[in-house]
């Protein structure tokens, strides 16, 4: 039990939750408003995008990179989807949209995986590249302008809920979308890989050491390249969500998400040199951010505030985190330094 | 006849237009204890390359047993019982014993689920073998150095090795710790697993292995039994050059002392240390681990403050509070670990040497003068025949012993008048190592006041003038070479 609860005291996940109580309590406290079934379940619907773009951008800082790209990627390939569907006229259900968006997600995914895995060039620089190189596909080639309305199959997916919470007290409504499942289902799906999977593993270890993750058999192109397919397809699918709940499809809106995703994830003890870090830690910093984000309307804090806190937070949670590495790095120094001399 | 479990002949191998390896043939027998010797670049880390099917020969065959490879891949190199252990023991810092250990087999089994209780299995049989005793659940990087190397050797074990290749294995233990290898080895030959122990150590040379192999810039220079090698022999081979053992006679001594400490102390690491250093002298600090001669070094440049004491250089009391301070009395301080802290290995060979000269070489406004600058950078590139094609190259593409000339010349850039150096040829390799200590020597002849650190006896012996033992903080001899020797420094040193 003892083993256990200081197991706990050293986990970063253990913080960012006792920091999502007290910022909820801390809500409550002023507005009464938060633990209503109604905002809980806006909270919910509100972590979807996010949610999805986090565990693609946890599994890729895992693996010692960074993808900065997401949102782009998710823009142009739910962009195009919608088009096609709009111009063709498409009737039909979600099923279709779906499938579609899922393969210009591996499409574009494949490209900064051949760029990273094959030329071995650094992530973070490949899909900044790659980020501005699929805005202006977007904008340039595709001339992308809002468009309004979107195959009923879409909307009606974007629509339809698992339930709804009523607030008691102010009458309000919110709806669980169905499309909540579709985080759940990919976070299982992620679990799975990276816990069950030797691929998941090779992940860990090549965020770990790459040429030790060579030298031990993992095929390392195929992971790292398999990684951005995998995630091109996660954005994607985020990608199209956002488009299904909102309606509409707006180009730009996406854009710029892509700090505040990374945000989350190393707030949740993902470390930004790769290798380490947990689902639970990434999806518990994601929250956090999501909760702030939505909250200081809640707090009567005008949302221009919204991103000094925001920057505060990121500055904070990857303050604890360097921190984390040089603590390690010191332990480290001295042992090694007292073998050689 | 032994039975050979590898044998190479006559391998090939060239980078880029430069031949690393010009027809080089090897033989191990099973069980045996075989060293590779070789300077940096002569070859040897080119050839474990192509043994474990890393690096393709241009030419050669590589045969186990009965079968016979033009070219082999890393896993039919692992199939036939080859496993290597690379210096950073290529383990996954992150993740725990357990997977570190069993990762290979999952893979080599194509594994694709893991299935953790097989995985702690075959952890728990790997650590069996050697008597490990470590926590399976634990993180890798936690671990002592020697225990991931045991973690790396435990790993290695587990694919019916036939022959282990380590990859200069003591170069980050203690020599506590290098006993306990060297008996997991002697333990693996009762096996029957051969070693093939890359080294360039030569003390482990003769203390561990049965026969040796010695390259030289890609040729095999000599393969023979260790018992017929002796010192100069192995230096000779290693090298092609012949080395006087002789040891060092002062010859312009300053009859006042440039640096005088009087009953330094620093808490918790040395007291009462008392020495003088003259003009022309080379004073050897030595002393176990712990027993303070580095805090001492770290004092007499301003890293550290001493509680008590004085130190005196050329008649005047000095307080030593910073590294700076201690330059511009003219001390300059080589430390332990050139690479972290000696030297910006990305920056270019000539920026390095005068980058603690960069005030003299600028402008009142501190604008460098270019054409000073590469002057100054070709003198010292010249005087100290640093081996470079080109001194805008980065230093991390120098060998050991051309970077430790790099921050020799770094210092000597200044104007100097003491110079402590500190573990001055760790790492680095007979040739330059020699050449290094002419270079000490000569530089004492011009009238400098040397202080070298190091818990190499014999270098002790061969260089200094004087000789300082330390033991717990305390000086416990101070001899001349004369009357000193291997034997006498050991027993006083511990």
């Amino acid at each position: 039990m003892t083993k256990f609860v200081k197991n706990l005291t050293q986990r970063n996940e253990t913080y960012i939750f006792i920091v999502i109580v007290v910022l909820s309590l801390m809500i409550q406290f002023r507005s009464g408003q938060f633990f209503t079934s109604n905002n809980i379940v806006d909270q919910l619907s509100a972590l979807i995008v996010p949610g999805l773009f986090a565990l693609g951008a946890f599994m890729v800082i895992v693996s010692g990179g960074v993808d900065v790209s997401c949102p782009a990627l998710a823009s142009l390939s739910m962009y195009a989807t919608t088009r096609i569907l709009v111009d063709i006229n498409y009737q039909g259900g979600i099923f279709l949209p779906i499938i579609m968006s899922l393969f210009f997600g591996a499409i574009l995914g494949a490209i900064n995986g051949v760029l990273i895995a094959s030329f071995n060039l650094p992530p973070l620089i490949v899909t900044l590249g790659t980020s501005s190189v699929f805005k202006g596909i977007m904008q340039g080639v595709l001339g992308s302008v809002q468009i309004p309305v979107i195959p009923r199959g879409m909307s009606s997916f974007g629509a339809a809920s698992l339930f709804i919470a009523k607030n008691p007290q102010t009458g309000l409504t919110s709806r669980m979308p169905v499309a909540f499942m579709a985080l759940v289902i990919v976070l299982i799906i992620v679990y799975f890989f990276l816990q069950r999977t030797m691929y998941g593993r090779g992940l860990y270890a090549v965020g770990g050491n790459e040429i030790s993750a060579h030298r031990a058999g993992f095929n390392v192109w195929m992971i790292k390249f398999l990684l951005y397919v995998g995630v091109g397809m996660i954005s994607s699918l985020a990608g199209l969500i956002r488009v299904c709940m909102m309606t509409q499809a707006h180009p730009t809106n996406m854009l710029g998400m892509e700090m505040m995703v990374i945000a989350g994830v190393v707030l949740g003890g993902t470390a930004i040199t790769g290798g380490a870090g947990s689902l639970t830690g990434c999806m518990l910093g994601t929250i956090l951010i999501v909760a702030v984000q939505n909250s200081l309307i809640l707090l009567g804090i005008p949302t221009f505030w919204q991103g000094l806190f925001l920057g505060l937070l990121i500055l904070v949670g990857m303050g604890v985190s360097a921190l984390q590495v040089t603590r390690a790095t010191k332990v480290k120094g001295p042992m090694i330094k007292g073998a050689q001399s | 006849m032994e039975q050979n479990i590898l044998k190479v002949t006559d391998i090939k191998k060239s980078f880029a237009g430069v031949q690393a390896l010009k027809g080089v043939s090897l033989e191990i027998n099973a069980g045996e204890i075989h060293c590779l010797a070789g300077e940096n670049g002569s070859g040897k880390s080119t050839l474990i390359k192509v043994i474990s099917g890393v690096y393709t020969p241009d030419a050669g065959q590589i045969v186990f047993g009965e079968k016979t490879y033009n070219k082999i891949t890393p896993i039919e190199s692992i199939r036939n019982g080859v496993q290597v252990i690379y210096q950073d023991f290529s383990i996954f810092p992150n993740l725990t014993v357990m997977e570190n250990l069993a990762f290979n087999q999952e893979l080599a089994n194509k594994r694709k689920l893991v299935n953790r209780r097989r995985m702690r299995q075959i952890a728990e049989e790997a650590i069996g073998r050697i008597h490990f005793d470590v926590d399976l659940d634990a993180k890798v990087g936690s671990l002592s150095v020697a225990s991931k190397q045991l973690v790396a050797i435990c790993r290695a074990l587990m694919f019916d090795a036939k022959l282990i290749i380590m990859d200069e294995p003591t170069t980050a233990l203690t020599r506590k710790e290098v006993n306990a290898l060297f008996k997991i080895i002697l333990e693996l030959k009762d096996q029957g697993i051969a070693t093939l122990f890359v080294s360039h150590k030569l003390n482990e040379v003769f203390e561990i292995s049965e026969r040796f192999t010695i390259l030289r810039n890609g040729e095999r220079v000599i393969t023979g039994a260790t018992s017929e090698l002796n010192n100069k022999k192995f230096a000779y081979y290693m090298t092609g050059r012949e080395f006087e053992d002789g040891s060092f006679e002062p010859k312009d001594i300053s009859k006042e002392p440039i640096l005088e400490a009087q009953g330094l102390g620093l808490d918790g690491y040395f007291d009462d240390v008392s020495f003088r250093l003259h003009r022309g002298e080379i004073l050897g600090i030595t002393g176990l681990l712990g027993s303070g001669r580095t805090e001492l070094a770290l004092s007499l440049f301003g890293m550290r403050q001493v509680d008590s004491g004085t130190i005196t250089i050329e008649g005047k009391q000095v307080r030593l509070k910073s590294p700076e301070i201690a330059m511009n009395h003219g001390i300059g301080y080589v430390p332990e670990d050139r690479l972290t802290e000696g030297l910006f290995l990305p920056r270019s060979i000539g920026k390095n040497i005068i980058v603690s000269e960069l005030d003299s070489l600028s402008s009142r406004l501190g604008v460098i003068n270019r054409t000073d600058k590469k002057k100054e950078i070709h003198r010292w590139v010249k005087e100290l025949s640093i081996a470079t094609p080109n001194p805008d190259n980065a230093c991390s593409t120098l060998s050991g012993g051309n970077q430790q000339r790099v921050v020799l010349a770094k210092w000597l850039a200044r104007d100097l008048k003491i110079l402590i150096l500190n573990g001055p040829t760790m790492g680095v390799d007979i040739g330059s190592k020699h050449d290094i200590h002419q270079l000490l020597k000569r530089l004492a002849e011009q009238g400098l006041g040397i202080i070298i650190i190091s818990d190499d006896i014999p270098e002790i012996l061969a260089n200094c003038s004087k000789i300082l033992i330390m033991r717990n903080g305390k000086i416990n001899a101070m001899l001349s070479p004369e009357e000193a020797d291997e034997q006498i420094i050991f027993q006083r040193m511990a």
